[in-house]
């Protein structure tokens, strides 16, 4: 059965990419003599592609300074330990602002020299903070999710 | 006179040391990270293209394993559980980095020619074009999409078979060939306008 020519292709690509990475076994080998003697374009991509390998084969990795080994676990446990650290404090803060705001909540409803409209303004100017606060969080949270150019370097 | 005979340490399994992480044994985390790290920074490398921006990754990414070594599967490879987290702080990474490429351009190329394979050209002029050629498919190189990049840097520098690029990065054989093949086409696209 005659394959579609972009099945022929993709099939002809993966043959070539098995046969310059050492991973073609001897049946594939002959498809891809076979696809190679008939179709000269084939034939000289197949060139090109050796030439790439050929020049990619002899590049390596730029070695770090050895220090770079030397201190990079030490590096690694302090990083975690770093995070636990910041993320009490971070517990640590939440809990004292929770606090502190439930007795400031607290002090201006038992406050009986501050005008009704006064409380009020401070409630709806809290209360609008918080929106703006919540609202500029999700926009930044959604965008970042939803972003169909993410992957696009500016 | 007592003969004493030290024998030596036996090598600990990757499992035994996982286990032994995992029950509070901060050193065995440590022995895992110092098999790997040299792996994990060469594949941060291979995605930002820093030096300094791969070591911050790639420590950052043990890091965050070692927070996370209770959901380590003993039974798996580590690397390929730790893979997942560092390639996704790298393309996260990428994606923040606002002048990527512009800073890309200011260093010094992360791709060496092995010493192994220096030429031994007597052609200066040969040996020119050599070179010429070599720096346009590093450039190249640094410059493909990073999903081609992350098969090409996994198949070419640190030389994995198709079925364990397919395992660490979690796709398909047939997908790992294609951004296999379009990585190539690209730097076959670079030779040839260097030899034009």
């Amino acid at each position: 059965m005659s394959r579609h020519p972009e099945e022929h292709s993709e099939r002809a690509h993966a043959l070539m990419m098995a046969a310059l990475d050492g991973e073609l076994s001897s049946a594939e080998r002959t498809e891809l003599e076979g696809l190679l003697a008939v179709d000269e374009s084939l034939r000289n991509e197949w060139e090109r592609l050796k030439t790439v390998k050929e020049v990619t084969r002899t590049m390596t990795f730029r070695e770090p300074p050895e220090e770079v080994w030397e201190t990079y676990w030490v590096s690694v446990y302090n990083r975690a330990e770093r995070s636990l650290g910041w993320l009490f404090v971070s517990l640590g803060v939440i809990v004292v602002l929770g606090w502190a705001g439930w007795h400031a909540v607290d002090a201006i409803l038992t406050e009986t020299e501050l005008p009704p409209l006064v409380k009020i303004a401070i409630f709806v100017g809290v209360l609008g903070g918080g929106i703006l606060f919540f609202s500029v969080i999700r926009e930044k949270w959604f965008t970042r999710r939803r972003d169909a150019y993410k992957e696009i370097v500016r | 006179m007592e003969i004493v005979v030290r024998q030596q340490e036996p090598v600990a399994t990757e499992r035994d040391l996982i286990l032994r992480a995992q029950a509070g044994e901060s050193a065995a985390f440590g022995e895992l990270v110092q098999r790997y790290m040299r792996r994990a920074y060469f594949a941060a490398l291979g995605f930002v293209g820093s030096p300094e921006d791969a070591r911050d990754l790639s420590q950052d990414a043990f890091a965050r394993a070692y927070r996370a070594r209770q959901r380590i599967n003993p039974d798996m490879q580590f690397y390929t559980w730790f893979y997942q987290i560092l390639r996704r702080l790298c393309f996260n990474f990428i994606r923040d980095r606002k002048l990527h490429r512009d800073k890309l351009r200011e260093q010094k190329s992360w791709i060496v020619d092995d010493a192994a394979f220096r030429s031994h050209e007597h052609n200066p002029q040969r040996n020119i074009e050599r070179e010429q050629t070599r720096r346009r498919v590093r450039q190249a190189i640094e410059t493909l999409p990073e999903r081609e990049r992350e098969v090409l840097v996994l198949k070419e520098f640190e030389g994995l078979k198709y079925r364990e690029i397919a395992e660490v990065v979690g796709i398909p054989i047939g997908t790992v060939m294609s951004r296999l093949y379009s990585a190539r086409k690209h730097l076959a696209s670079a030779i040839e306008e260097t030899e034009s």
